[in-house]
C-alpha cells in the first residue's frame, strides 16, 4: 500500500506535464492543419445552444444617399432569400411588405430620393404591445419577430404599425424555404434574416446591396462601440422614421 | 324416477358447455387467423428509407414514437424566442433523413414517412402549412466541415 502513495506525486507531475505538451500540440496542430474549421469557430460569436443575450442589439443604418434610384436590388434579395413571390405589377394590397422602396419628393424643390423601408424594429414595437396572444415579440437582441405558432391571424399589429411593415398571408403557399416557415393565416414581416444573423451572417438586403456597389445600407450590433454601424450612428446625424411616437427602431437612416 | 331426470338435466347442462366452448374457441381461432393474415392492418406501415444518410434516429423508436411531439415543441420554442439553433431535435434534421428519395418529402401520399402514421392516428399534420416539407440543399445541409460557406459570410 505505502509504495503506490509514494511513487503517485511524481508520476502525477509527470502526467500533468505531458497533458499539457499534448494539449498545446493537439492546439497548434489543430491551427495548422484546419485553419478553415478554426476561422469558422472564432468568427461565430454565438454557439448554437446558447440563446442570443440583449447585450447585443441588431440594427440597419441606410444611407439614402447612396440608394439608387430606381434600384430594387435589396427588395429582390429580401424575396428571393425569403422564398416570397415578388411583389406584382401593379402592386396589390395583399403583397407581401418585408421591404419595399419608397420615394419621397420635396415638393417646394422637386428633389426625390429614394430609400427602402423594412420593419424597423423597434425597441418599444407597438405590435408586441398590441398583440393579444403573445405571438408579436421582441427577441432579446432586439429583433422584432411574429411566432406563427401562435399567431391567430387577427391582424391587430398590422395596423398598429406606424410603418405599415407587416402583411398577412391571405392564400395557402407551397415551396417554402427550409430556413424559413410561412404559412396561410398569419402575419408577417421583415426578419432581418434572423436565421442568417444567428449563423453570423448579414441579412439578403444588405448583402445585396453591398454587392450591387452601393453599399448603401450597414448591418450590425448598435451595442458594440467598435461595430461600424455604432461609430457611424456615433459619429454623424442620423434619422429615425417617425422619432415622435419615441419606438427607438433599429433600422436608421442618414443622408436626408 | 327422479335420479334419470338429475342425470338427463346434468347431459343437457353438459352439452350446452361444450357448445359455447367450442364456438368461443372457434371464433378465437378464426379472429387470431384473420389478426395474423391482415398484420399491417393493425398497425400502420412505416416505410424508412434506408437511402438517407444516418442509420438510427436521435432516440430510441418506443421513446420517438410517444415522444416526438414534445421534442418538437420544446426546440420549436427555443429556437424561434430563443434563437437556440441546435440540430439534434429540429424539424429539418428530422426530414434530412426521413424524406422519401422519390420525391425529396416526409408527406404526399400515406407511404411518406410522417404522413404514413398520421393518417393512420387520424392526427392532422399542421407543421407542413408553413414548415418546408423538403430537406435543405445538399452543400447548406453539411454541419460540420463548412468553412468556406461560412467564412464567406462573416463579413461582418
Amino acid at each position: 500500500m505505502s509504495q503506490p502513495d509514494q511513487q503517485s506525486p511524481s508520476s502525477q507531475s509527470v502526467d500533468n506535464h505531458r497533458r499539457q505538451f499534448i494539449g498545446t500540440s493537439a492546439a497548434l496542430a489543430a491551427l495548422s492543419v484546419t485553419p478553415g474549421v478554426m476561422v469558422y469557430g472564432l468568427a461565430h460569436s454565438k454557439p448554437d445552444d446558447q440563446p442570443v443575450t440583449n447585450k447585443v442589439r441588431w440594427g440597419l443604418l441606410i444611407d439614402n444617399t447612396k440608394c439608387a434610384d430606381g434600384c430594387t436590388d435589396c427588395v429582390t434579395a429580401c424575396f428571393t432569400a425569403n422564398g416570397i413571390q415578388l411583389p406584382s405589377v401593379p402592386p396589390k394590397e395583399t403583397d407581401p411588405q418585408w421591404i419595399r422602396k419608397v420615394e419621397l419628393k420635396d415638393m417646394r424643390t422637386g428633389r426625390t430620393q429614394s430609400l427602402p423601408v423594412m420593419c424597423q424594429h423597434c425597441e418599444e414595437p407597438p405590435c408586441v404591445d398590441v398583440c393579444p396572444t403573445g405571438a408579436s415579440f421582441k427577441r432579446a437582441d432586439g429583433i422584432v419577430l411574429v411566432d406563427k405558432h401562435i399567431c391567430i391571424g387577427c391582424r391587430y399589429c398590422v395596423m398598429a404599425c406606424p410603418y405599415k411593415a407587416r402583411s398577412f398571408i391571405h392564400e395557402a403557399l407551397t415551396d417554402q424555404k427550409p430556413d424559413v416557415p410561412r404559412g396561410k393565416g398569419t402575419v408577417e414581416s421583415c426578419t432581418l434574416c434572423v436565421q442568417r444573423v444567428d449563423r453570423d451572417e448579414q441579412p439578403a438586403c444588405v448583402e445585396a446591396c453591398s454587392q450591387a456597389g452601393h453599399k448603401a445600407i450597414i448591418f450590425g450590433d448598435l451595442n458594440d462601440v467598435n461595430s461600424e454601424i455604432a461609430k457611424r450612428v456615433a459619429g454623424r446625424v442620423t434619422m429615425q422614421l417617425r422619432a415622435d411616437l419615441a419606438l427607438n427602431p433599429g433600422v436608421r437612416y442618414e443622408g436626408f | 324416477m327422479m335420479a334419470w331426470r338429475a342425470s338427463h338435466r346434468m347431459w343437457k347442462w353438459m352439452v350446452g358447455i361444450l357448445v359455447v366452448l367450442s364456438l368461443s374457441i372457434g371464433a378465437y381461432a378464426v379472429a387470431s387467423g384473420t389478426a395474423e393474415k391482415a398484420g399491417s392492418g393493425i398497425q400502420p406501415t412505416i416505410i424508412i428509407d434506408k437511402s438517407r444518410a444516418g442509420d438510427k434516429c436521435v432516440e430510441d423508436t418506443a421513446y420517438m414514437r410517444k415522444n416526438h411531439m414534445k421534442l418538437l415543441l420544446h426546440e420549436r420554442d427555443e429556437t424561434v424566442h430563443f434563437g437556440i439553433r441546435t440540430k439534434k431535435y429540429s424539424l429539418q434534421n428530422c426530414i434530412s433523413c426521413h424524406a422519401s428519395s422519390v420525391d425529396n418529402s416526409v408527406i404526399g401520399s400515406d407511404t411518406h414517412f410522417c404522413q404514413s402514421c398520421h393518417t393512420y392516428a387520424a392526427v392532422s399534420l399542421d407543421c407542413w402549412e408553413c414548415h418546408s416539407s423538403k430537406p435543405k440543399p445538399q452543400p447548406v445541409a453539411i454541419a460540420a466541415p463548412v468553412p468556406a460557406v461560412s467564412v464567406e459570410g462573416n463579413k461582418k
